[in-house]
């Protein structure tokens, strides 16, 4: 079982979510988040005072997914996403050791 | 007994009242989310301690002279009123004088005291997020008897400034706006910058609750500057129409400054604009005809966005611009006054009177509110600790938030 996360600009969940619901993924949770990459900040002004804002909004999208799966979804984030542009974010993938479905009990790949 | 007068007086009384809460809804709006519920009771405390203060003897003693009983005087000039009404006791009995003929005293005492509720919640803008709860309230008390109270006298209580100098103020600009503005000049460098500032990115938290508190800051500014008629009658009306033209013309041309300066057209600025045009118009409301107002409130937009550069030029961390806004916009009024009154005040001379009173106003109190923020800087302190100021100021002093996240 695998765990991917994409870090994304917010703009970008409504499209992941459409592309996702086109796929056999049953699910995926969506956490809001701040950072900073190469994008960097940017500056906001407020009455006339430069701010220097470091942190950026950014949405970080988790997907429980079994082994094989794993990697065409990430590409499939990958391709929704993908601008050419600096902020656009990052994809990765992770092991998972074990998953439990609360309401039935069921564990391992039968959970995810 | 004026009916219609009386029952304008009372709404606007409670139109003026109405103000403190967009105030702080204004300010509470600029301050970072941990530090918003600080922020509101700082404002609400005034609705809350000056009530008090001026039930037991400010109205008494800013216009108890003219209900009946004499004066505080120097060589003939009204310096204050007296204590003859403690507690507002018997100020419409017969044998009293009529403050202002065909309305009850207690609807012009109610109508001043949201005046005096108004004006020292104006200051806290200047030491958001970092000043002691008790420091605030302590201050404000004092402040309250000690700087405005005198000045509402000097000013509409046949004192020095209105009476024997002969300076006009319509609704407040020398005695609102002037002088909580000076005072929060001198509070911000009193208190000292806000950890961070300037280095760190303070942002508004809620521009929308700022909004909100613009739009019922506009909405109460009637009762403000019409209610400053004391009758229901063509002065009210003209006061209203140039209260609504200045603020319109501000925040428009503010928004127009600021697109050409700094690229965006922003609500901040709308919201700015429109109350640097309502301070303006406040000492002229009554005095100038619509393109007077059009004219205030175009000055005003331009130069109060200017004058938001002053802070940084003299570095001292006034958060939330009481001094641009406040300061610098009732002194555009009050000065411009001179030149675009029209009718029986029109002439050459008022301009020097305007001048004058506007010195005054800075100079006293300037030096009463950095004497009164020493004491209690010695005695308590007016500032949180750095951890309280780090923490934000609704746990660290209230033990409260304004935002959960979840439930």
């Amino acid at each position: 079982m695998k765990l991917v996360l994409a870090y994304v600009n917010p703009y970008r969940v409504d499209d992941i979510v459409e592309a996702v619901k086109n796929t056999e993924i049953s699910g995926l949770t969506v956490v809001e988040a701040q950072g900073f990459g190469r994008q960097a900040g940017h500056e906001e002004i407020y009455r006339g005072a430069e701010y220097e804002v470091d942190l950026v909004q950014k949405v970080r999208i988790e997907i429980l997914i079994d082994d094989i799966m794993a990697p065409e979804t990430m590409s499939m984030i990958e391709e929704v996403v993908h601008t050419g542009s600096i902020g656009d974010g990052k994809v990765l993938i992770l092991d998972v050791e074990d998953v439990v479905r609360i309401r039935t009990g069921e564990r391992g790949e039968d959970a995810v | 007994m004026d009916s219609g007068a009386t029952a304008w007086i009372l709404t606007s009384s409670a139109l003026v009242l109405l103000m403190t809460p967009g105030l702080a809804l204004f300010y509470g709006g600029m301050v970072r989310g941990k530090n918003i519920l600080a922020m509101l009771l700082k404002n609400y405390i005034a609705m809350g301690v000056i009530t008090i203060v001026w039930t037991l003897i400010g109205g008494s003693l800013a216009f108890g002279h003219l209900i009946g009983g004499s004066a505080l005087e120097i060589s003939g000039t009204t310096i204050l009123g007296n204590l003859d009404y403690f507690g507002l006791r018997g100020i419409d009995l017969p044998g009293t004088e009529s403050i202002v003929g065909g309305i009850p005293n207690s609807a012009f005492m109610m109508f001043q005291l949201m005046f005096a509720i108004i004006t020292p919640a104006l200051i806290v803008g200047a030491v958001a997020e970092r000043m002691k709860f008790g420091a605030w309230t302590l201050f404000i008390i004092l402040w309250s008897i000690v700087v405005y109270v005198p000045l509402a006298t000097a000013v509409w209580g046949g004192g020095y400034i209105g009476e024997n100098l002969g300076a006009l103020d319509f609704a407040g600009g020398l005695v609102v706006h002037i002088n909580a503005g000076v005072a929060a000049l001198v509070l911000a460098i009193m208190i000292g910058p806000r950890l961070g500032y300037g280095t760190s990115a303070i942002r508004p938290h809620s521009l929308p609750l700022t909004l909100i508190g613009a739009g019922l800051l506009w909405f109460g500014w009637f009762g403000f500057n019409a209610g400053s008629a004391l009758a229901a009658d063509q002065a009210a009306a003209d006061a209203f129409m140039a209260t609504q033209v200045a603020a319109g013309t501000a925040a428009t041309v503010w928004l127009l400054v600021e697109k050409m300066v700094q690229g965006h057209a922003t609500t901040l600025g709308f919201a700015s604009g429109a109350v640097a045009g309502l301070v303006a118009i406040t000492p002229a409301a009554g005095f100038v005809d619509p393109l007077g107002a059009l004219v205030i409130g175009a000055v005003a937009g331009v130069v109060c966005f200017y004058a938001l550069r002053l802070k940084a030029i003299f570095k001292f961390d006034d958060s939330l611009d009481v001094v641009a806004v406040h300061l610098v916009g009732g002194i555009i009024g009050s000065v411009l006054l001179g030149v675009l009154a029209v009718g029986d005040v029109a002439g050459g001379s008022q301009l020097v009177k305007q001048v004058i009173a506007v010195v005054i106003t800075i100079v006293w109190t300037g030096a009463l509110t950095a004497i009164l923020a020493l004491l209690i800087d010695k005695c308590i302190g007016l500032r949180v600790t750095e951890e309280e100021e780090r923490q934000g100021l609704d746990i660290s002093l209230h033990n409260e938030q304004g935002y959960l996240l979840t439930e």
